[in-house]
């Protein structure tokens, strides 16, 4: 098994902060908006150096879907930033006529996503979001792993021209990808090879992935490791090449079965290459109040479960 | 510059197109096209400073959003009169792989549509985030955009109300289409409206009003307005119009917001309008 050292833990949602900074600094065609949370999306670096260029809406997220549509009209590439709960579910529709219909060149960071925004419990804590947002032709959904990664993200998706969904969270993560990562829209990253099982994880549970995978090499059991960062476009040649050898298939989220990179994956596997598959991932709930850990063990979100869904997926083989 | 005579035949003609396209299809929303037809016509044949040869950016171009998007027979009609795209493929309004969707769009990549509209209460917002690029860019021209009255129920309208006052963005000239009719009735039995003016100018826009069945006031009016903008507010104007103006039958009521005529109909409704420019 491959080893991803790190020096430290950081969040996510730091990870974005840092790359519209940076993107603030080297492309003057990039906006922001922020619905009143400049501090918890970390956008108060960019707002800082630009304020010409940084708009705060208030409490309006409608308003803001809107006013972004609008921006790129006249060549501007906004990114707006609220929770991800606000950032798609309130303002599904505004996104779907105003955005992805109309093919707006609007990037929609997205901060707490999932169980892991922890005490404020189920009405922030959203976990059909990878799901709504997928289901909108023209969207790009994507949902990175750790710092180094969410800020390269964050300055890729500038490149690309169309709508974007980027999700990230709360908690500090392991840091262990490479800061000077060239990330690619729609490429899996292969962490580690295996032959026995394909374990798909998406966001915070790759690093979860990792340890699983850490713990079922000193079991005798050789799992491949996919980051699959990009839920839409879906990397099928990557998920296929592995299922294709190892012919089972563990998929690990911190977001609804219903929707989420599983379900995806399933779709995927139905359609060309059907393979026994077990699903890391909430199950028809919505959360509640609790620290991260204590949520992440409740609704089984956790490195054991992801050892345990290894076992049983491979027994269905 | 046309006169308000040359103004008028041009509307009439709309208004030919608009029952035409509508008869066509059997389906789309004749009674509000009908009361916006000289408004639209203004905007594009004197009011604003467009290119007909279509940029999305618009840059250094006066913009037009329609929010209220159901009313896309009188915006096809002024887009094609005005030399956007053929007239002739305005007989394509809601049928089959139609550049001429139900409501505007940009899917299809007609030119003139910069935004989808349809679902209400989105296009205000799209047009402040356009207005205000327009500054960031020190491109001087001014954002148009309309609204039904009924569409002033959804909430996101004032959102943006309290954006564009808070920002000062005075770079806007709105409009809302106060014809007093929404699908279930009239808006004061519907969900009533209330001191509309005292709404707006509560919201720290500058409100100006308007006949808009009245070419020459329509002028008038959307002349002020522009000497309004670049003073610190966002400018209204709450524009009166009849819905259905032009065709007596379909005025006075809400009934005819979303209903095709048959054949008879439509004999009656061209008849009491000049053809002035060629049918499509």
């Amino acid at each position: 098994m491959k080893q991803y050292p790190y020096t430290e833990k950081k969040d996510t949602r730091s990870g974005f902060g840092a790359g519209l900074a940076e993107l603030g600094k080297t492309n003057p065609d990039v906006v922001a908006l922020c619905a009143d949370l400049t501090g918890s999306l970390k956008m108060d670096a960019f707002a800082k150096e630009n304020p010409d260029r940084f708009f705060q809406v208030g409490i309006a997220e409608a308003n803001m879907i809107g006013l972004a549509a609008g921006m790129t009209i006249g060549g501007k590439i906004p990114f707006t930033g609220t929770f991800a709960n606000f950032s798609t579910g309130r303002v599904y529709d505004q996104i779907r006529q105003s955005v992805a219909y109309s093919q707006k060149n609007v990037k929609i960071c997205a901060s707490h996503a999932g169980l892991t925004l922890g005490e404020d419990g189920a009405t922030h804590q959203i976990l059909e979001d990878i799901g709504l947002m997928k289901m909108l032709p023209n969207m790009v959904v994507i949902n990175p792993c750790d710092y180094n990664q969410t800020k390269a993200a964050t300055i890729a998706i500038a490149k690309h021209k169309g709508p974007v969904y980027l999700r990230f969270g709360r908690p500090a993560v392991p840091n262990f990808t490479p800061a000077d990562q060239d990330f690619k829209i729609g490429e899996a990253v292969m962490l580690n090879e295996g032959k026995d099982v394909s374990i798909f994880a998406t966001g915070h549970l790759v690093w979860k992935a990792i340890e699983a995978g850490q713990a079922l090499a000193e079991m005798g059991i050789s799992a491949e490791i996919i980051n699959i960062h990009t839920i839409k476009p879906l990397d099928a040649q990557a998920v296929l090449t592995s299922v294709r050898k190892t012919r089972c298939v563990v998929t690990a989220e911190e977001h609804q079965k219903n929707g989420g990179l599983g379900d995806s994956i399933a779709q995927l596997l139905g359609e060309h290459f059907p393979a026994p598959i077990e699903m890391v991932a909430v199950n028809d709930s919505f959360g509640e109040s609790g620290t991260p850990d204590e949520l992440m063990k409740k609704y089984g979100l956790e490195t054991p479960n992801i050892i345990a869904a290894v076992q049983k997926v491979m027994s269905r083989r | 510059m046309p006169t308000i005579s040359e103004l008028e035949k041009t509307a009439s003609q709309v208004r030919r197109d608009i029952v035409r396209m509508v008869h066509g299809c059997q389906s789309g929303h004749p009674g509000g096209s009908l009361g916006c037809a000289d408004f639209i016509t203004a905007l594009y044949f004197e009011v604003m400073k467009h290119n007909t040869n279509f940029n999305m950016d618009g840059t250094n171009e006066d913009l037009f959003f329609l929010s209220n998007g159901h009313i896309s027979p009188v915006w096809y009609s002024v887009l094609a009169r005005s030399g956007y795209f053929p007239v002739a493929e305005l007989a394509s309004f809601r049928k089959l792989d139609t550049r001429l969707q139900g409501h505007p769009t940009t899917a299809e990549h007609l030119p003139g549509i910069r935004i989808a509209s349809g679902s209400l209460g989105q296009g205000l917002s799209v047009a402040l985030g356009a207005a205000q690029v327009k500054k960031l860019n020190n491109d001087p021209c001014i954002v148009y955009t309309l609204h039904g009255d009924g569409e002033l129920q959804e909430g996101q309208i004032w959102e943006a109300a309290m954006y564009a006052a808070h920002n000062k963005i005075d770079n806007i000239i709105s409009t809302v289409d106060l014809n007093g009719q929404q699908i279930d009735g009239s808006t004061d039995q519907v969900l009533s409206l209330g001191d509309i003016k005292g709404k707006w100018l509560s919201f720290g826009w500058d409100v100006l009003e308007m006949d808009g069945n009245n070419m020459q006031n329509v002028i008038e009016t959307l002349g002020i307005a522009k000497t309004h903008t670049g003073k610190g507010k966002p400018v209204l104007i709450l524009m009166k119009t009849e819905m259905g103006a032009g065709v007596d039958f379909m005025m006075g009521s809400h009934k005819w917001h979303g209903v095709a005529p048959n054949n008879e109909q439509l004999a009656a409704a061209l008849a009491q309008l000049e053809e002035t420019l060629t049918d499509y």
